[in-house]
C-alpha cells in the first residue's frame, strides 16, 4: 500500500476511535451506574434504550453560548480544553490493540516513555483552566490537581518501569511480543497500583477530590460553559479508554488469549480494555470520594512502597530465571 | 569509546552549510521558536504566563531532541520537565502568588546582571560545544543514534561513573529537603510559642490564651498573613 495512504488511514482510523470509544464508554456509564442504583437512565433520546443520549447532550452542549469569565486570562482559558484534550488523541496513537506491525498507530522505540509522558501533559489543561478562570473554586481545584499529579504519578511509573524490566524493552508492541501468561500473577501488584494511580491521575471517583462538587463547585471547570466544558468531559472518558488500553497492554497481556490470538488478537485488547472501564464505572458508583490528606496518604505511604516492592520481585525472578 | 560515536562522521567535505536537508532546517525553524519562548519566558510581567512558555521552551527542546533520533532522551524531557517540574512550578505559584494580568514587583533590578551571566554562561557554552564538535557530523540516515537501547547501552557502560555520583547527589539533595523541612518544624514551634505569649494580647490573636492546645499548632498565626498575601 502507498505509504502516505497507510499513514493517512492508521491517523483516521485513530481518530475515529478517539471520537467514539469516549462516547460509549459515556452511554455505559449512564446505564450502568442507572442499573446499580436501581433506576433505568436515559430511555427516551433515539428510541432504544435512550442509545442517542450522548448526541443529544453534544448538541445541546454546541448550542450553548460560550461564556469567559470577565476577569479570567482569556487566551489561557480558551486553551485549556485543548491543552486537556490532545494529549490522550496522540496517547491512543501508539497503543497497539493487535500483533504485528498493522495493528498500531505508530511503533515508537520508546513507547512506555511517550505515553507517560504525553499523559502527564493532559494535567497542564486542567491547571490552566484552574488558574486563567479567576474563581478561588477554580484555583482550589487546580491546586488539587496539581497535588494529585505529583503524587501518583511517581507510582505509575515505577510500576511501568517494572513491567519494562520485565520485558526487556519499553516499546509497547515489544512488551506485548515478550508476554507470557505467568506474567499476570507475577506483576499483578503492580497492575493494581498502575490502575489505581491512572484513576488518581484522571481524577475519577473515587480520586475526584479535584472536582468535589461538594466542596469546590466543578474544581477548574467551574467556570467553563458549552463546547469547551464537553471537551473536558470528553478529556476525562478518552482518558479512561486510553487508562483501561494501557493496563490492558502492559499488565493482562492485550492481544494474547487463550485461544484465537492470530486473527482475533484485536477482540481480545478490546474486551479486556471494556471489562476495565466497567470496573472504572463500579468504582464510581461503589466508593465515596477520599479526603485530600487520604489521597496523598494513600498514595505515598501505600502506593509507592508497593510499586517498589514489585520492581524489587520483579529484578530478583528476573534474576533467578535467566 | 561509546558506540554512539560510531555513526559520528567527521567528513565535513560531505556536508556543507549552503545545501541544508530538511531536517536541518526543521531543526533550525524549532530552535528559533524555542529561542523565542525562552526570550519571553524571562521578559513576560506575568507569572503564570512565564510559567506556561517554560513549558514551549522545553517541548521545543524535546523536538530538538527527536530530530536528533535521541528519542528516549526527548520523552524523558516530556515526562520530567513539562509533566513534573513545569506542573510543581505552576503549584508553587498557585499556593503562593499567581495573579492575573501582569505583577508590577515581576521586575527585578538585577535585569543587566542578569543579562550579562545570561550571555557569558551562552557563550561559554557555545565555545566548548562548537571547540569539541567542530565539524562532526551526525548520521541521521543510518540507524538511530539515540534509541533507548543505544543510550542505555553508553549509560551503563561507558558513563556509569558519572550516572551513579548523580544519583548520589540526588540522594543527597533528597536527604537535605528532609532534613531541612522537619528542622524548620521544630524550630517554628518553639520560638512561636514565645512569640504567641508576647501578643497574646493584641486583638489579631485574642482566644490565643484561653486556648493552650492553639499554641502548639506552629503556623496557626502565618496563615492568614499568607493567605492575604495570595491574591
Amino acid at each position: 500500500m502507498n505509504d502516505a495512504l497507510d499513514v493517512t488511514l492508521r491517523l483516521l482510523i485513530v481518530f475515529v476511535v478517539f471520537l467514539t470509544f469516549p462516547l460509549l464508554i459515556g452511554q455505559t456509564e449512564h446505564k450502568v451506574m442507572a442499573h446499580m442504583q436501581g433506576r433505568l437512565g436515559p430511555m427516551y433520546a433515539g428510541g432504544f434504550h435512550g442509545w442517542a443520549q450522548l448526541v443529544a447532550d453534544g448538541v445541546k452542549f454546541a448550542q450553548k453560548e460560550d461564556v469567559v469569565p470577565a476577569g479570567a486570562d482569556r487566551r489561557i482559558f480558551q486553551l485549556a480544553p485543548a491543552v486537556a484534550l490532545l494529549p490522550y488523541l496522540l496517547v491512543l496513537l501508539a497503543i497497539p490493540i493487535g500483533p504485528g506491525e498493522g495493528a498500531v498507530g505508530e511503533v515508537i522505540d520508546a513507547g512506555i516513555f511517550f505515553v507517560l509522558a504525553v499523559m502527564g501533559v493532559g494535567v497542564l489543561g486542567s491547571l490552566m483552566a484552574g488558574w486563567a478562570s479567576a474563581n478561588k473554586f477554580s484555583l482550589l481545584g487546580g491546586l488539587r490537581t496539581a497535588a494529585q499529579l505529583l503524587a501518583y504519578e511517581l507510582p505509575m511509573l515505577l510500576t511501568a518501569a517494572s513491567v519494562a524490566m520485565a520485558a526487556g524493552t519499553v516499546s509497547l508492541p515489544g512488551i506485548l511480543d515478550a508476554f507470557e501468561w505467568w506474567w499476570l500473577p507475577w506483576q499483578i501488584v503492580g497492575a493494581i497500583v498502575f490502575f489505581v494511580a491512572g484513576l488518581a491521575e484522571l481524577q475519577r471517583p473515587p480520586f475526584d477530590m479535584p472536582v468535589a462538587d461538594s466542596e469546590i463547585i466543578f474544581g477548574a471547570y467551574t467556570e467553563y460553559t458549552g463546547l469547551r466544558f464537553a471537551l473536558f468531559l470528553l478529556a476525562e472518558y478518552a482518558g479512561i479508554v486510553v487508562l483501561c488500553g494501557l493496563t490492558t497492554v502492559l499488565f493482562l497481556g492485550g492481544w494474547h488469549g487463550p485461544w484465537g490470538a492470530d486473527g482475533l488478537g484485536w477482540v481480545w485488547t478490546l474486551l479486556k480494555t471494556a471489562v476495565l472501564a466497567f470496573i472504572v464505572i463500579w468504582l464510581r458508583v461503589t466508593y465515596p470520594r477520599l479526603r485530600e490528606d487520604q489521597l496523598q496518604k494513600l498514595s505515598w505511604t501505600l502506593l509507592v512502597p508497593l510499586s517498589l516492592a514489585q520492581i524489587a520481585l520483579t529484578g530478583v525472578v528476573k534474576v533467578v530465571i535467566q | 569509546m561509546s558506540p554512539t560515536y560510531a555513526t559520528l562522521t567527521t567528513a565535513a567535505d560531505t556536508h556543507g552549510f549552503l545545501s541544508p536537508t530538511g531536517v536541518e532546517i526543521v531543526f533550525l525553524l524549532v530552535g528559533l521558536v524555542t529561542f523565542g519562548a525562552a526570550l519571553v519566558t524571562v521578559t513576560t510581567r506575568q507569572l503564570v504566563h512565564a510559567a506556561l512558555w517554560l513549558v514551549v521552551t522545553l517541548g521545543g527542546l524535546a523536538v530538538e531532541y527527536l530530530l536528533l533520533t535521541a528519542e528516549f532522551i526527548a520523552w524523558v524531557q516530556v515526562l520530567i520537565y513539562v509533566g513534573s517540574v513545569v506542573v510543581l512550578l505552576l503549584f508553587g505559584l498557585m499556593l503562593t502568588r499567581a495573579p492575573i494580568g501582569r505583577s508590577p514587583d515581576a521586575d527585578s533590578g538585577n535585569r543587566w546582571a542578569a543579562l550579562t551571566v545570561a550571555v557569558a554562561s551562552a557563550a561559554t557554552l557555545v565555545w566548548v560545544v562548537v571547540d569539541a564538535f567542530r565539524t562532526t557530523w551526525i548520521d541521521l540516515d543510518g540507524p538511530a543514534a539515540g534509541s533507548t537501547r543505544v543510550t542505555g547501552e553508553s549509560l551503563f557502560q561507558n558513563w556509569v561513573l558519572p550516572f551513579e555520583a548523580l544519583s548520589v547527589l540526588l540522594l543527597a539533595a533528597l536527604v537535605g529537603a528532609i532534613v531541612l523541612s522537619r528542622k524548620a518544624k521544630a524550630e517554628s514551634s518553639s520560638p512561636s510559642v514565645n512569640s504567641r505569649a508576647e501578643t497574646g494580647s493584641s486583638p489579631s490573636a485574642p482566644d490565643s490564651r484561653n486556648h493552650p492546645i492553639g499554641r502548639n499548632g506552629s503556623s496557626e498565626g502565618t496563615e492568614p498573613a499568607e493567605q492575604e498575601g495570595a491574591r
